[in-house]
């Protein structure tokens, strides 16, 4: 907290290692996202897929401030949250194959993956049903100290699940940290079509507090999220965080996003998360070799761990339990 | 609990204490935790706080009045009047057998899960503070505080979200949807979240929910307060549905309910709340069916408030001389297949009387089980159901609407013929 308070005031970010390692995190992301895209377009990722492509600062600068107490609850745009929180990337990869070696035995795919100890209660696929699940999760949490996040977008807003877990939060001062996502279209939609008013007077009307940040950048979401977990652990109630980000993709895999305008995506992605703390760390003087470095690790990391989900073996059908 | 309370060793040195202030009064409730008296020992004046949940009787050492360690100072127990002093009351005899409504059941079961196991948490509209709209949880905020049992705002969404979260967390939420009606609202977290995490998490990760309902047409609640939302879930694995009909059943599968580890869904029918009968306070396990009344000639299958009707239509049939058995389903998902086939098997005619639209509701269910087990033994089968329209209002409307003991017996005697 007061690291991250200082980091807003100051010139410098506060630990140069501490950001390499989000720049790697959020490296992976992207190349795990290109690489599912393209698994997807060769048939071996099946049904559909919503990447996380351009909004890796939220789910990894907020991550970066949570502890072994604390859990996330995720939507079907869930991939990156499962690696901000240190799912295994090759249990995730091989699961959206649908691989026995899944993180949920090929049981879940790409909408429903979870991993508790991990810290990810699941990804929702149902809008607005991370909040809900979020809200329980902080009901548990609040005798340990630990504190709920609930990632979702911002056409989440609109529904029931949204107010009435606020309301219910704010008044059992449960402690959540509400992260809106809000990357302009709720699916194909633009947000300001379908969404009265502004994103954040929904929390402030209810007397929580309320932050907007550039979600394209890594230090300020994790500002921010500090801040938020803060007064939820005190036991302050929920706090809430809108982070503007785009998606470079569209929707889901049937979405080629034609109904943005034109130059928008390239606005956007001058503006791309990777490359704003690439540049960031460049200015404070690291080197672009030991940058270069992380990039072809990573990409090497990605191959291999194609191969080996390729190569691994499907699941038995028999052992699927019998439901009561 | 009865007996006594006795002077407490409150510090090491202490051999005797005075009373300096009695913060109960004879007569009334009180909790584990709860400050009962304020005691001056030798070094401070301290709280002392009750060690088990009990009424206090009479006080033997007044205020100002000295005892030594050990020494009784307050009886605990006796008669009791009070409302108030419902949950406790329920405590002294919940062990043995005794006669209690079906209400007092179910309040009896809450109180006895929430006292064995810490994890368990009870939260509702209406629920904590007021006792709940039909009266049946009255104590149990007073008893467990407000951390476990605790009122919330109206939104079945939050309330179904809060259930799987906390549930998937550590916890075992109880969590009253006051009418069964209501679970339209609550549906998305019980179908898409409760009931498919144990399997997504490939057995890692139980969801120990209850979520008690009230359900049930007879009341002149009208279209939206009394519907039998059983079968709007009868086709969701990973859920289990529980229909009592007495309040021994009530309270041993509540109690078997909170401590399934996956979700279960138990309706209580607003009609029975009243009902008395025996109760022993013994569990009784999820999915199975008890043949309530032996018979020859017929398989009466039912359950809840249908079971009263069954019963009553097998007196009167047995003046005819038809001699009919009752079988009470208790539990609708999962059905217990074996009583329903080795019932049937011996009678050789089923009817099943199920409240609720017929199509597509669990009777043809249980027609279809004895169709694939028992075809064979089979000589007649139907169902007797409501028909396929919202509930009326008008008393008159609504019982004729109703199937009740008459329709059943008229029905048995006409099939025979």
């Amino acid at each position: 907290m007061s690291r991250a308070a200082t980091e807003l005031a100051g010139d410098r970010l506060e630990d140069d290692e501490l950001y390499l390692g989000l720049y790697r995190r959020m490296l992976l992301i992207r190349g795990f996202e290109d690489l599912v895209q393209s698994l997807f377009l060769q048939g071996e990722v099946y049904g559909t897929t919503h990447l996380y492509s351009g909004q890796e600062a939220v789910a990894t600068g907020v991550a970066s401030v949570l502890d072994e107490r604390d859990r996330g609850c995720a939507t079907y745009r869930g991939h990156g949250h499962a690696l901000a929180l240190g799912v295994d990337p090759q249990k995730l990869l091989d699961e959206m194959l649908g691989r026995a070696t899944g993180i949920n035995g090929g049981r879940a795919g790409s909408m429903n993956v979870n991993s508790p100890a991990d810290r990810l209660i699941g990804c929702f696929g149902i809008v607005g049903g991370s909040i809900a699940a979020a809200t329980g999760v902080a009901l548990a949490l609040k005798r340990v100290g630990g504190v709920a996040v609930a990632y979702f977008g911002d056409g989440a807003v609109n529904q029931g699940y949204f107010f009435e877990c606020l309301n219910f939060c704010q008044v059992l001062r449960l402690p959540v940290v509400l992260v809106c996502e809000n990357n302009g279209y709720g699916e194909y939609t633009p947000f300001e079509v379908v969404t009265a008013g502004p994103i954040r007077a929904r929390a402030e009307a209810m007397d929580v507090p309320a932050q907007t940040v550039d979600g394209m950048s890594v230090w300020e979401v994790r500002a921010a999220a500090a801040r938020a977990v803060a007064h939820a652990r005190a036991g302050a109630g929920p706090a809430f965080v809108e982070a503007i980000t785009y998606r470079f993709v569209g929707h889901s895999r049937s979405d080629p996003g034609r109904y943005r305008p034109e130059g928008e995506l390239d606005r956007w992605r001058q503006r791309d998360p990777i490359l704003v703390l690439r540049g960031r760390l460049q200015s404070e003087g690291v080197d672009s070799e030991l940058l270069d470095g992380i990039d072809r690790d990573v990409a090497r990391e990605l191959e291999e761990m194609r191969d080996r989900g390729l190569a691994a073996p499907w699941p038995e059908p028999s052992r699927s339990p019998e439901f009561a | 609990m009865t007996g006594e309370l006795t002077m407490p060793r409150l510090s090491d040195s202490m051999e005797q204490a005075t009373i300096t202030r009695w913060l109960k009064s004879p007569g009334e409730p009180f909790a584990r935790g709860e400050a009962l008296a304020e005691i001056d020992t030798d070094k401070a004046t301290v709280v002392y706080e009750a060690e088990f949940d009990g009424v206090l009787g009479s006080i033997l050492v007044p205020e100002g009045g000295t005892a030594r360690l050990g020494e009784p100072i307050a009886t605990v127990g006796g008669d009791v009047s009070a409302t108030r002093s419902a949950v406790a009351e329920t405590r002294h005899t919940a062990g043995g057998a005794h006669r209690i409504d079906f209400r007092t059941a179910i309040r009896e079961a809450l109180d006895e899960e929430l006292a064995r196991d810490d994890r368990v948490i009870f939260f509702g509209e209406d629920v904590a503070m007021a006792g709940g709209v039909f009266a049946v949880t009255p104590g149990l905020y007073e008893t467990y505080g407000g951390e476990r049992v605790f009122d919330t705002p109206i939104s079945e969404l939050a309330l179904a979200g809060a259930a799987f979260g906390s549930a998937v967390s550590g916890l075992r939420p109880v969590v009253e949807i006051m009418f069964g009606d209501f679970l339209t609202l609550a549906m998305d977290s019980i179908v898409n979240q409760a009931s498919k995490y144990w399997f997504l998490t490939q057995e890692q990760v139980p969801v120990p929910i209850v979520f008690r309902s009230v359900v049930g047409a007879g009341g002149r609640f009208g279209a939206i307060h009394s519907q039998m939302p059983a079968s709007w879930l009868l086709g969701v694995p990973g859920i289990k549905i529980v229909c009592p009909a007495t309040p021994a059943d009530a309270k041993g599968l509540l109690k078997a309910a909170i401590r399934d580890d996956n979700p279960v869904l138990f309706f209580e029918h607003k009609r029975l709340y009243g009902v008395e009968g025996d109760v022993d306070g013994e569990v009784v396990p999820l999915g199975t069916a008890k043949v309530v009344r032996e018979g020859d000639d017929i398989t009466i299958v039912t359950a809840m408030k249908g079971v009263h009707d069954a019963v009553a239509a097998a007196d009167a049939l047995a003046g005819d001389g038809i001699s009919a058995e009752v079988v009470d389903l208790r539990t609708l998902r999962p059905l217990d297949r074996e009583t329903l086939v080795a019932s049937v098997e011996k009678t050789s005619r089923l009817v099943v009387v199920e409240e609720g639209p017929i199509t597509g509701g669990w009777a043809g269910e249980v027609l279809a089980v004895v169709v694939e087990d028992a075809l064979g033994s089979l000589d007649d089968a139907w169902r007797i159901a409501t028909a396929d329209g919202p509930i009326p209002y008008s008393p008159p409307l609504e019982d004729a609407f109703l199937p009740g003991p008459e329709r059943i017996a008229d029905e048995i005697r006409m099939r025979r013929r």
